[in-house]
């Protein structure tokens, strides 16, 4: 019965997915991964401490932290909203777009803002709404639909900018998985070949947000067909 | 010698760790701030001076963090939260200056990298170390402020801080069972190897369907990487970066489209009083499918 060793990725699959404790969840399936290969218990735990031991570089992003904490209470995000709020009397899309660039450029260099709670409620979402506002009423479905995109902006430019900075915990993450596969690879070849993709999400998600301000146009026509 | 620099900055994280620890045991308003006190202390010792415990020791302090989790001992507790009227008053006298030490951490961390022998790990910590400095430097602030200040950012990770490391063990321990190799016989069943295009889109779909099962690319990675992406594509000829980069980006793809992804995908519905619960993942979804897509054709061109 070779399949029993598999019993950790479902206790990962599982675990994840019932959102249990993901801390215990991981380590449980690390023990009995490593029990059901046959492992004694004594091997099993050297090959746990091993394993943490061998991938502390992982861990390295925190050296950065202390550092976002001074410019956090000197002002980085009230520095940032000063920026955004620079752009008056733009349309929702453009806005979104502006956002984006923001959240791609910072986490190039390593800010890992916690975008939903900082910028979009806040912020974006809030100015999207009033800029779409300024010629019609906005309804129901409209309101909800910026929201969404807002959110939305957020996590694209959050998700495919952040592997561009060598220290982010995906971009260490991979260097040491596949250190620890047999394929040694270095963080700055990774966040170079991490430019790619970032540029395609860029562009694809541009035009997506242009043609946003279309669609959020073409509801309006369908309110005020309704109305009469 | 690169190593014992790099055991300097793994001390240094130990130290941060330290902090994190004293300043958890303070928090006496939070219920669980011993146990959450002695999960970073157990850290701040396998930082400090893991390497003079056998492995035996570490993988038995590992269980015990494990513990302290499942029985909701560790919670982020009650943190100092930023004067919001200093740092309105900050920003107006240092404007865009504030981003400079964070554009001095990714500069140095990549011209360190690029243009010395370190490497990409020692080029991090000094990165970070420069950039402390400066930031320190441009704000004048009082070293207790920035005691203060990295505490409460290692507090404020929780948990969370460590999955990163503990998904690569588990990387390990999958590695040192042969979870990869046998997963990638049983697909290996069904799909033929040696086919480049056919061995990318399974790695990129089954990142994608993975980490929407999960709602964790990084979960998914290691165990996908191992046995999809280094028998299937790796193992035929491709670079093994351009593999990691986007086969980790396909990932993220997933998560654009999963409700598991409660963070990223729950959070916003509840902060903005959304009606529809997938109100942002259908505003992701044709994104990401077709980012799926083109990812597939960028890893196939690329690292081939």
């Amino acid at each position: 019965m070779e399949y029993v060793k598999l019993i950790g990725v479902l206790i990962i699959v599982l675990g994840f997915a019932f959102k249990l404790d993901t801390l215990a969840v991981v380590i449980i399936a690390a023990i009995t991964t490593g029990l059901a290969s046959g492992m004694s218990i004594t091997h099993m735990l050297t090959m746990l401490g091993k394993g943490f031991m061998d991938n502390r570089m992982v861990s390295l992003f925190c050296l950065a932290l202390p550092m976002i904490g001074v410019v956090e209470r000197f002002g980085l995000r009230e520095a940032a909203i000063n920026i955004i709020k620079k752009f008056k009397n733009i349309t929702p899309g453009k806005l979104q777009n502006y956002y984006l660039i923001l959240r791609d450029v910072t986490g190039m260099c390593g800010i890992n803002i916690q975008g939903q709670v900082q910028f979009v409620r806040p912020l974006i979402s809030p100015m999207a709404q009033a800029a779409a506002s300024v010629k019609h009423k906005l309804n129901k479905d409209q309101i909800e639909l910026i929201k969404g995109r807002s959110a939305a902006t957020d996590n694209f430019g959050n998700f495919f900018g952040q592997n561009l900075f060598i220290a982010s915990s995906g971009v260490l993450l991979m260097a040491s998985t596949m250190k620890s596969l047999g394929h040694a690879i270095k963080p700055t070849s990774i966040s170079l070949w991490s430019i790619p993709v970032c540029l395609v999400t860029l562009v694809i998600v541009w035009l997506y947000n242009m043609h946003f301000d279309k669609k959020l146009k073409s509801m309006n026509d369908d309110t005020i067909k309704e109305d009469k | 010698m690169l190593k014992q620099i790099l055991d300097i900055f793994y001390a240094l994280i130990g130290v941060l760790m330290l902090l994190a620890g004293i300043e958890s045991l303070r928090d006496k308003a939070s219920k669980t701030h011993i146990g959450t006190g002695i999960f970073w202390l157990i850290l701040a010792a396998i930082f400090l001076i893991g390497n003079y415990l056998p492995n035996e020791i570490i993988g038995i302090l590992i269980v015990i963090i494990g513990l302290l989790s499942l029985f909701k001992q560790v919670k982020v507790g009650n943190l100092a939260q930023i004067d919001t009227k200093i740092a309105e008053t900050a920003a107006k006298k240092y404007r865009g200056w504030i981003f400079l030490p964070s554009i001095i951490l990714a500069l140095s961390s990549i011209l360190i990298a690029q243009f010395t022998k370190l490497g990409g790990q020692i080029a991090i910590g000094i990165a970070s170390v420069l950039a402390l400095l400066s930031a320190v430097v441009l704000t004048k602030e009082k070293p207790k402020d920035t005691y203060h200040d990295s505490a409460r950012m290692i507090q404020a990770l929780g948990t969370a801080g460590i999955l990163p490391q503990l998904l690569s063990m588990l990387g390990v321990m999958f590695t040192a069972s042969g979870v990869g190799v046998l997963i990638s016989k049983t697909i290996s069943h069904v799909f033929p190897t040696g086919n480049h295009l056919l061995g990318v889109a399974l790695y990129c779909i089954a990142m994608f369907i993975f980490t929407a099962i999960m709602g964790n690319a990084f979960a998914a990675f290691s165990v996908i990487t191992a046995g999809i992406g280094i028998p299937f594509v790796i193992a035929q000829g491709a670079n093994p970066v351009v593999v990691a980069a986007i086969g980790m980006t396909a990932g993220y793809c997933g998560t654009l489209i999963t409700p598991m992804a409660a963070n990223f995908n729950a959070l916003p519905v509840a902060l903005m009083d959304m009606t529809d619960e997938l109100g942002v993942i259908k505003q992701q979804a044709p994104i990401a499918i077709i980012l799926l897509i083109v990812q597939i054709g960028l890893m196939y061109f690329l690292a081939f």
